[in-house]
């Protein structure tokens, strides 16, 4: 009797990703194309998106991911630091109430209007924060979720800047590709951006903030304004993506602070597994179309998307970029035992 | 060289609601000096650095550092005045390099200013740093993830850490705890050698046989208030120390 052929599966790194962690040194085309093709192949990809939905109503869902993108990326910097954030609508409904605000009242031009609502944004936000990051885990969280409520809140009990009715008529791009080209270079200029910053000494700190931050304040750095600076990078890219949606709808309202601009990118990050940016960005560019698609089921949208979530989260807890990036770097192979 | 007077202590209180921590401790700690702190089990050694450190706010009592009033200052501001400190529960950020975990200090203000840090260099400092410690450099081991290194190396680690920040005053808690024998014979001639080189050594443990061999003072802690402040031996032969150690129920 013979015993049955059993095999078990080999999974070995590949050699250029084990040169490749710290020396770049490239040796042949082959190697060249295995590390950028993954890099170059998104980035060509959302730049000539825009020319197949041009026109239609595909073109918005695409804007729309982008916007969704940029704050995904926001919250997933947050996190890099362990600043949990449940409120990336905070940033956006800033950034879209300044810009909004800036050209309803004083008639200021959009290329004004948009890079003034980033950086007043972004400052205005950190102020509001600075105040609560000596909280830690749970309790900054539960203040970023009260933060947007509480000004979607006072915009329609005080009736300002419109009120409910919100701010209509505002100027819009010269052009739908301008709008949407800000777009995908913002998310394009953020992610590499990101992934580039956290990999410095810089966000090194910034990581070990998150892992221990009583080793860091040990260390000599002050873990606080380290935490601002984060906070103000996260505040500005998401109140840039708050500003440009403004000026795409040529309108503002109190549905900027809404719950959606907290939960999805939340669920994006989460999905495309957190940590890596690039993560954030891919979950976005699936679930934000995903819901367009699913809209079409009526009141079943909303259970259906839930339960594709929870069904990410129990079969790949790490994130979806992190399994591809694995899978990737490593080749398989069946040897026999 | 025991002249100038680094660190004073005046009347230091730490309560947590009704337990007295510590309790009116003073001491002045001279250049130079290996100073080691002792005491059983709850005896508030590691509040005592806490508040050295700004870990933890004192109620009452006032800590000078070098002419400058240090009490309840921000931990990094005091970390960057130049006081290291090291912890008892080995912290370290697990899922980076052993030699990453130094950049931290690297980065911080105190040692920029002394230059020659920029991005870079910053790795070969680090990888300088974890040789000293008896991390071989040309070994795989400075490269490893912290999480997937020994205890005792860890250890080791975290010192490297204390020293990437060049103190002038070094708070080791228990640095010894959970290190085998051998590893503790390797680390000790570095103290030491730190030590001689003119860094003011602050160091709490349990392992008595050890530190007695760097100590040359040592200030013995029960209940929170100091029992005792002299040489070794000195110390261990002060009645209420010996009941303290031996657990003879204090009278009064």
């Amino acid at each position: 009797m013979s015993e049955p052929v059993r095999y078990r599966r080999e999974r070995i790194d590949r050699g250029i990703k084990v040169r490749a962690d710290t020396v770049f040194v490239l040796a042949t085309l082959r190697d060249m194309t295995y590390l950028f093709l993954p890099r170059f192949l998104p980035v060509l990809a959302l730049l000539v998106l825009p020319f197949f939905v041009s026109g239609g109503y595909w073109e918005k869902v695409l804007f729309y991911s982008c916007m969704f993108a940029l704050l995904a990326l926001s919250w997933d910097l947050m996190a890099s630091v362990g600043l949990v954030s449940l409120g990336q609508a905070l940033f956006f409904g800033v950034g879209a109430y300044i810009s909004g605000g800036l050209n309803h009242y004083l008639k200021m031009p959009i290329y004004l209007s948009i890079p003034l609502a980033t950086l007043a944004g972004a400052f205005f936000c950190t102020l509001l924060l600075v105040s609560v990051l000596r909280l830690r885990g749970v309790y900054f969280s539960m203040v970023t979720l009260i933060l947007p409520l509480l000004f979607a809140h006072l915009i329609e009990t005080l009736d300002i800047l419109g009120g409910t009715h919100g701010l209509l008529s505002l100027t819009p791009f010269p052009s739908g590709w301008l709008a949407m080209y800000l777009g995908i270079f913002a998310v394009i200029i953020c992610l590499f951006g990101f992934r580039k910053l956290i990999n410095e000494d810089f966000g090194l700190v910034l990581k070990g903030i998150k892992d221990d931050d009583r080793v860091v304040m040990a260390g000599g750095i002050n873990i606080y304004w380290y935490k601002a600076q984060a906070i103000f990078i996260a505040g500005g890219v998401g109140c840039f993506a708050g500003a440009l949606m403004t000026h795409y709808y040529q309108f503002v309202g109190r549905s900027v602070f809404a719950l959606d601009y907290t939960v999805l990118p939340l669920a994006s990050a989460v999905l495309g597994g957190p940590g890596s940016f690039a993560g954030a960005t891919i979950g976005t560019f699936l679930l934000v179309p995903l819901s367009e698609v699913l809209r079409a089921l009526g009141g079943l949208r909303m259970a259906l998307y839930g339960a594709i979530l929870i069904a990410a989260l129990v079969i790949l807890p790490e994130g979806l970029f992190h399994y591809i990036e694995r899978k990737y770097h490593q080749f398989e192979r069946d040897v026999r035992v | 060289m025991q002249d100038e007077i680094i660190l004073k202590v005046e009347h230091l209180t730490k309560r947590f609601g009704g337990v007295v921590a510590v309790d009116d401790v003073s001491f002045d700690l001279r250049k130079g000096e290996f100073l080691g702190l002792i005491g059983p089990n709850g005896s508030g050694k590691t509040t005592l650095i806490n508040l050295i450190t700004g870990f933890v706010k004192p109620t009452s009592g006032k800590i000078t550092y070098r002419d400058a009033n240090i009490t309840a200052k921000a931990p990094y501001a005091i970390a960057c005045l130049g006081v290291s400190r090291s912890f008892q529960m080995v912290r370290a950020f697990h899922k980076l390099p052993a030699f990453k975990n130094l950049i931290v200090p690297l980065y911080s203000p105190r040692v920029k200013k002394f230059g020659g840090g920029r991005y870079g260099e910053r790795d070969d400092v680090a990888i300088d740093l974890l040789d000293d410690l008896g991390f071989e450099r040309d070994s795989a081991v400075p490269y490893k993830t912290a999480g997937s290194l020994p205890h005792g190396y860890l250890k080791r680690l975290d010192l490297a850490r204390c020293m990437a920040l060049r103190p002038d005053l070094l708070i080791l808690d228990e640095l010894f705890s959970g290190m085998a024998m051998s590893e503790v014979a390797a680390t000790l001639p570095l103290i030491e050698k730190f030590n001689r080189e003119g860094l003011t050594i602050v160091m709490a443990e349990h392992r008595l046989k050890e530190l007695f061999r760097v100590a040359n003072r040592v200030i013995v802690l029960n209940f929170g208030r100091k029992i005792a402040d002299g040489s070794p031996k000195e110390a261990m032969e002060t009645e209420e120390v010996q009941k303290a150690y031996l657990g003879i129920e204090v009278d009064g």
